[in-house]
């Protein structure tokens, strides 16, 4: 195998995510709902994130796209739960930071599996792939 | 023809990409350019560079001719009629969006119906559902058979009397589908409906001639095939263009000028408000020079040997799903997607590989939902393609499809 490169990217922990997606579904309760779509490749989210007490307390995603983007969706809701909005804002910043190739410091954040998203950073074709999730999140607690 | 000896002409192929020697199958999205190109639109600019149709100085009286005399290549390229008959445009889109503006809407009224295709690329179908909305129209689609080409009989059975625009694809940006355009023509005709086709992915590789086709609009862009970017034509009959208002008003285009009205040049100009593309026309006829001095017909059959070749390849990759109608019946295009693997993921593998391939949904939004997938992965080939590419890529994807087999 020459894809020596290609692992930088596709980690066993992506590969995991995609297979056997976290939060994947629909919440039965209100929940917030952001449609988002990726117009140039045809990649779309429904994310669904439930606010309580301004904290996060449950969160899932539907849609279809590559590994990246539903690797990504994953790892996001499941980063995000129980945390306070402002908190799963700041992570969204980080991931972002992440995107760009900056090294980042989470201090207390606990972001989990979505640091083995860092070496979509390498692949600037992809980085709108895995910051699709983050967007929608974004959008969706700023409807709130 | 020696694809060997063509690629000598591109330098852009002559390089590595990630590590390995180009292997660019996305001509379907842009070609290349070969020397003679590039030399054409640098001479322009280092000694001829000048506004057209304008000052009495040399400089402008070598760019008018240079610009005018690309004109006279296209209509030849195409066997227009007169140079009338050819308008300069940004690209197919913009041709497209042209007629959509100018004839339909001065032409359509309620219970008037536009036909198009389902393998329409999003510039052929979007001008129509504006076209149809500012009208009062209707927008109708043609069926696709199984194998993705045209249901004839349906299309004989939906022009009636009430269509007044059929627009379609010569050939398929995904499927690779030859359409029958001048059947349908015809066809058309016998109800007087005008006929228009988006010829971007048809003239690069098909020879065109518009009085044996007997369309009323040919539209191709000049990036396709070997030109540069920016540049495209509006081919239309001249009864019809001499009809049509134009849609861009400013400099160029003008007769006279009044306080409060004015008056059009005549054909082709009138459409051709503002300075033009100068620069691409010069270039897009050193294109079409390119191609004329290897010969159609040899593009041709150089694109139906490569694709039977790469369809040929790829099937004999397990899992592996190719879209679109058997070998002898479509162009240079091969889209495809790998079992398990999203044709982003595959394009990326690729990409480490140094081939190059598009994924996505070439935007074909509606025939993607005819194909029942979200995105599909698209190799598509040209003049400078060897079998060579093609075996390159065959076995990345087998490289793909184990890799991807492995990590799950």
């Amino acid at each position: 195998m020459s894809f020596n490169n290609l692992d930088t990217l596709y980690r066993q922990v992506i590969m995991d995510h995609y297979k056997h997606p976290r939060n994947r579904g629909k919440l039965e309760e209100d929940a917030l709902v952001v449609d988002m779509n990726n117009p140039t490749c045809g990649d779309r989210i429904q994310l669904q994130i439930q606010v309580e007490d301004g904290k996060v307390k449950d969160a899932k995603f539907e849609g279809e796209g590559c590994s990246i983007s539903m690797s990504s969706a994953s790892m996001m809701t499941q980063a995000i739960k129980g945390k306070s909005i402002e908190d799963a804002l700041r992570m969204s910043q980080l991931f972002s930071d992440m995107m760009l190739g900056k090294e980042i410091d989470p201090g207390n954040l606990e972001m989990g599996d979505v640091e083995a998203l860092q070496g979509v950073a390498k692949f600037p074709a992809r980085i709108k792939c895995a910051t699709l999730a983050w967007k929608a999140m974004e959008q969706g607690v700023e409807k709130n | 023809m020696d694809a060997r000896s063509i690629r000598e002409q591109f330098p852009i192929l002559h390089q590595e990409v990630n590590g390995h020697p180009l292997v660019y199958l996305d001509s379907s999205a842009t070609s290349h350019k070969p020397i003679k190109v590039l030399e054409a639109v640098d001479a322009y600019y280092r000694n001829d560079n000048s506004n057209v149709h304008r000052g009495v100085h040399t400089l402008g009286t070598r760019a008018t001719d240079k610009y005018e005399g690309a004109r006279e290549k296209v209509q030849q390229f195409i066997n227009a009629r007169s140079t009338k008959e050819v308008i300069f445009t940004r690209g197919t889109t913009t041709a497209i969006n042209t007629v959509a503006h100018s004839y339909a809407r001065a032409n359509l009224e309620p219970g008037d119906e536009v036909i198009i295709t389902p393998m329409e690329h999003h510039s052929n179908i979007i001008p129509w559902q504006q076209a149809v909305k500012a009208t009062g129209a209707t927008l109708k689609y043609f069926e696709l058979n199984e194998d993705g080409t045209l249901n004839m009989e349906d299309v004989k059975k939906s022009i009636g009397p009430q269509t007044k625009i059929v627009a379609l694809t010569h050939v398929s940006n995904v499927l690779g589908t030859i359409n029958p355009i001048k059947e349908i023509v015809e066809l058309a005709h016998r109800q007087n409906a005008v006929v228009l086709v988006d010829g971007a992915q048809g003239a690069p590789h098909v020879k065109v001639d518009v009085q044996d086709i007997d369309c009323d609009f040919y539209c191709f862009s000049g990036h396709k095939m070997c030109g540069p970017t920016g540049i495209g034509v509006l081919y239309g009959k001249q009864e019809l263009l001499e009809n049509m208002e134009p849609v861009e008003f400013g400099g160029e285009m003008i007769d006279f000028v009044h306080l409060y009205d004015s008056t059009w040049k005549e054909l082709p100009w009138k459409f051709e408000g503002g300075t033009p593309i100068i620069a691409g026309a010069i270039g897009l006829g050193a294109a079409i020079d390119f191609l004329t001095e290897i010969g159609l017909d040899k593009i041709e059959a150089h694109d139906q040997k490569l694709t039977a070749y790469a369809m040929e390849r790829m099937s004999e990759i397990e899992g592996l799903t190719i879209y679109g109608p058997s070998k002898n019946k479509r162009s240079a295009v091969v889209t495809f997607n790998i079992d398990g693997v999203h044709p982003h993921d595959t394009a990326t593998a690729l990409d480490t590989e140094g081939i190059a391939v598009r994924a996505g949904h070439h935007c074909a939004q509606p025939l993607m939902r005819w194909l029942d997938v979200t995105a599909t992965a698209r190799a598509s080939m040209y003049v400078y393609n060897t079998e060579d590419d093609i075996d390159k890529l065959v076995s990345g994807l087998a490289k793909t499809k184990e890799f991807f087999g492995n990590v799950f």
